[in-house]
This record gives C-alpha cells, sequence and structure tokens, in this order.
C-alpha cells in the first residue's frame, strides 16, 4: 500500500498529473472511488479485493478532464479500457498515467501505449466461473425458455441507466434512450421496451465492450448483464476474429468487413 | 388459426430489391401480398432498432434485403450490413428471439422472380409458425400497438 501511496504523491507533487483516481474507504464496509488532488492525501488511497471499479469510466467526463491529466490506479479492465478510448480516438499518447499495483506490493507506473498494450498482453478479461456457467446454462435451453429468462430479468429493470453510467465505453453526450424524436426506447417500464434498451445497449458496445463487467455489478436489480455483451465479443472473436482493449490502434470490427465473412443465413 | 394471415414488413434497399420487386410487378408475376415494403437507400441504413420495432408494431416476420455483395451503390454497405446482422442475429437468438421469423436475402434488381420466391416461402414458413403474439405481449395491453390481440 505504501509504495501506492509514494507514487500517488510523487506524480501529485511534480505535477505529472492533477489529480489521482484510485479507491478509498467508503462508508460502509465497501471501497468507493476517491479523486486524490491534494499530495498530503494521497494516504487514503487504498488497494485490496474490493476495489472493483472500472476508474477509465471517469476519463472522458467533462469535469474530470477540467482538472487536468489524471492518473488512474489501474488493473486489467482498466487498461484495455484506456487501449479501447485511444483506439476509438477519445485518449491521446500522455493523456493518462496508470499506476499498476503489482503482487508483490509494488506499483509500476505505466504511460506510453505500447507499455499499456504489453501489460494486457498476459491479461486477459473473463467471465467469472459462476458469470460463465450462467451464460453456457442460458445459452443451452430452448428458444422459449431463454425468452422466458430473459423477459424475467428485464421485468426487473428499473431504466436506471446505471449500466450506461458505469461503463467507460458508453461516452456518448446524447444517449439513444434521451432522444424523443423518433422515441426508440418505449418510455413505459415494460419488459418489451426493457429488452430494447438492452439490446441496444448491447448493440452498441458490440466490439467495443472490453469486459470488465462492471455494468452487471453496477445493476441495482442484478440482471447478468455483461453476458449479452460476452455473447456477442466471442461471436466477433469467433467470425471476424477481433477483440477489443488489446490495442490502442485496432479498427473497429463492425465498421470494417471482408468478403469472407458468413453469410451462410443470407439467401 | 387456420384464417391467419401474417404480416411480413420487408427492408429493402432502393438500388436492387425495390427495383427488384418493382421488377416482379412489371413482370406480371403474383406473389402473396402479406408484404410490407419499407424502402431505405441502403441494407446499411437498416438500424437493427427497426426490427424490435416492426416485431412491437405487428410484424409476424421480417425480411431485410439488398444488393449482393460486389453489387451495392455505395460499394460496401452491403458488406458492413452482413457483419452487423451476424452479430444482432446471435445476440436476437440469446435473449431468446423467434430469428426463424427474420429472413435475409440479397435480391438485384433483375431477380424480379426470386423475389416473388422469398416473399411466398418467407410467409409459408410464418404462416407454419403463426402470429408473434409472444413478443407483444411483452407490451401491457392498453399500451399495446394497433390493440393486438393478446
Amino acid at each position: 500500500m505504501s509504495a501506492l501511496h509514494d507514487a500517488a504523491r510523487g506524480i501529485l507533487e511534480s505535477g505529472a498529473a492533477a489529480v489521482v483516481i484510485g479507491h478509498g474507504e467508503g462508508t460502509a464496509t465497501g471501497a468507493r472511488p476517491l479523486f486524490v488532488r491534494d499530495p498530503a492525501k494521497a494516504g487514503e488511497l487504498v488497494f485490496d479485493e474490493r476495489c472493483v471499479h472500472n476508474l477509465a469510466v471517469y476519463l472522458l467526463k467533462p469535469e474530470v478532464k477540467a482538472l487536468g491529466r489524471a492518473a488512474l490506479v489501474g488493473q486489467p479492465p482498466t487498461l484495455r479500457s484506456v487501449l479501447q478510448l485511444a483506439a476509438e480516438q477519445q485518449l491521446k499518447e500522455g493523456d493518462v498515467i496508470l499506476l499498476l499495483p503489482e503482487p508483490d506490493g509494488g506499483v509500476r507506473q505505466v504511460e506510453s501505449f505500447a507499455d499499456i498494450e504489453r501489460a494486457v498482453s498476459e491479461a486477459d478479461a473473463q467471465l467469472s466461473p459462476e458469470e460463465r456457467a450462467c451464460l453456457d446454462e442460458v445459452a443451452a435451453l430452448p428458444r422459449e425458455e431463454r425468452w422466458r429468462f430473459w423477459q424475467q430479468e428485464f421485468t426487473r429493470c428499473l431504466k436506471c441507466y446505471a449500466c450506461r453510467a458505469a461503463c467507460p465505453l458508453c461516452y456518448c453526450t446524447q444517449c439513444i434512450v434521451d432522444v424523443n424524436q423518433p422515441q426508440w426506447i418505449p418510455v413505459p417500464p415494460h419488459p418489451l421496451g426493457n429488452m430494447d434498451w438492452h439490446v441496444v445497449r448491447a448493440m452498441h458496445l458490440a466490439g467495443r465492450c472490453i469486459g470488465c463487467g462492471a455494468c452487471a455489478r453496477a445493476c441495482p436489480v442484478d440482471i447478468p448483464l455483461n453476458l449479452l455483451n460476452q455473447v456477442i465479443e466471442e461471436e466477433i472473436a469467433g467470425q471476424f476474429d477481433a477483440r477489443a482493449g488489446l490495442s490502442a490502434s485496432a479498427s473497429y470490427a463492425l465498421s470494417t468487413f471482408t468478403t469472407g465473412d458468413k453469410d451462410t443465413f443470407i439467401r | 388459426m387456420a384464417d391467419f394471415e401474417p404480416k411480413i414488413t420487408a427492408f429493402v434497399c432502393t438500388w436492387c430489391t425495390y427495383a427488384g420487386a418493382d421488377l416482379t410487378g412489371t413482370s406480371r408475376i403474383k406473389y402473396a401480398s402479406n408484404v410490407r415494403v419499407l424502402r431505405v437507400p441502403c441494407t446499411g441504413r437498416i438500424d437493427f432498432m427497426y426490427v424490435l420495432q416492426a416485431f412491437a408494431q405487428g410484424a409476424d416476420g421480417i425480411i431485410v434485403s439488398g444488393c449482393h455483395p460486389a453489387d451495392c451503390h455505395y460499394t460496401s454497405g452491403n458488406l458492413h450490413a452482413r457483419r452487423r446482422w451476424v452479430v444482432f442475429r446471435k445476440l436476437l437468438d440469446f435473449v431468446g428471439v423467434d430469428t426463424r421469423r427474420i429472413h435475409f436475402a440479397w435480391v438485384s434488381a433483375a431477380e424480379g422472380a426470386k423475389w416473388a420466391d422469398l416473399v411466398n416461402s418467407v410467409v409459408a414458413s410464418v404462416r407454419e409458425l403463426g402470429p408473434y403474439d409472444e413478443y407483444r405481449q411483452a407490451i401491457p395491453s392498453h399500451i399495446r400497438p394497433g390493440g393486438v390481440a393478446a
């Protein structure tokens, strides 16, 4: 922990970054995101297994950008988010410093996209064993039961859009659900309209989702949203050999094509 | 059920399939009248939301059709669309939407007969599947578009 405090203090004192975004103690037993701007407060940073938030979500917020250059306490999903944002021209080389806590208690500081790419090649975003079991179970159901399963899940959706707020790749300044001409997503909270929202969210992240699972963790009613994204990413990896968040210069899988793309379903 | 006439919504590109469907008519080829044709500039223009909206508003089956690969008026709109459909079909299947009701095809401006065959076969297969009320029943009846019978 002290290595993290020292690194954060050093960055703030030298002026290399104006804010260190990490985790701090929450009001109960959990951890919460913490923005440190005063070097004297670097000691409030914590890093342990409770620190699951994907902090890359803050990088593009105007309020955070206004603070100046940011340093992030990063984990593999954070790194992949940063690379994907770079691939989508949302971050430039040098916009962000990443502090990577190491298993031995040290902290590695990474800045260039090339270094970040080297750091993520080892770490992959995988579903947890429980999530994988849930995905396989749902995928193996007969279609009618799969429909019923998801309708029951979507019935609980409150349309709070926490999934959108928690996602580092959901950065549109105006989202399709905030538009009412045309009204693509029905306003009344019925399961079909809720499904429309979740299909839109998943499709707009298709080929871009880095699989951090922040959407599902943010969901107050525990809908396993990330499974929708995961199914899409696995299809894209299998069909088009493309994976999000591994390179700062990757092209977007759905804005390109090959003449040999699967077309067995087309007459 | 016996007198069920399926409603089919067809999203077609103006350059190939729309012209092809026009040729079907000028060639005096008869085909099922269950299809509502919606013309768009290119298959690449077809937002996946069109499909969900069509089902919600009463369609029992959907046709999406455009130019053959390498034949696109905009060079590659259909090839971009094809990738999107691969992904979209997978997602719809995973959330339990009946993907047997969504038909993709390439119909060129010269394939009037293929368009008639396509529509006839889609109508026949959707007639077999019955009305897609399972989908619309997820909308409370008092706000269901068109007051579809449940």
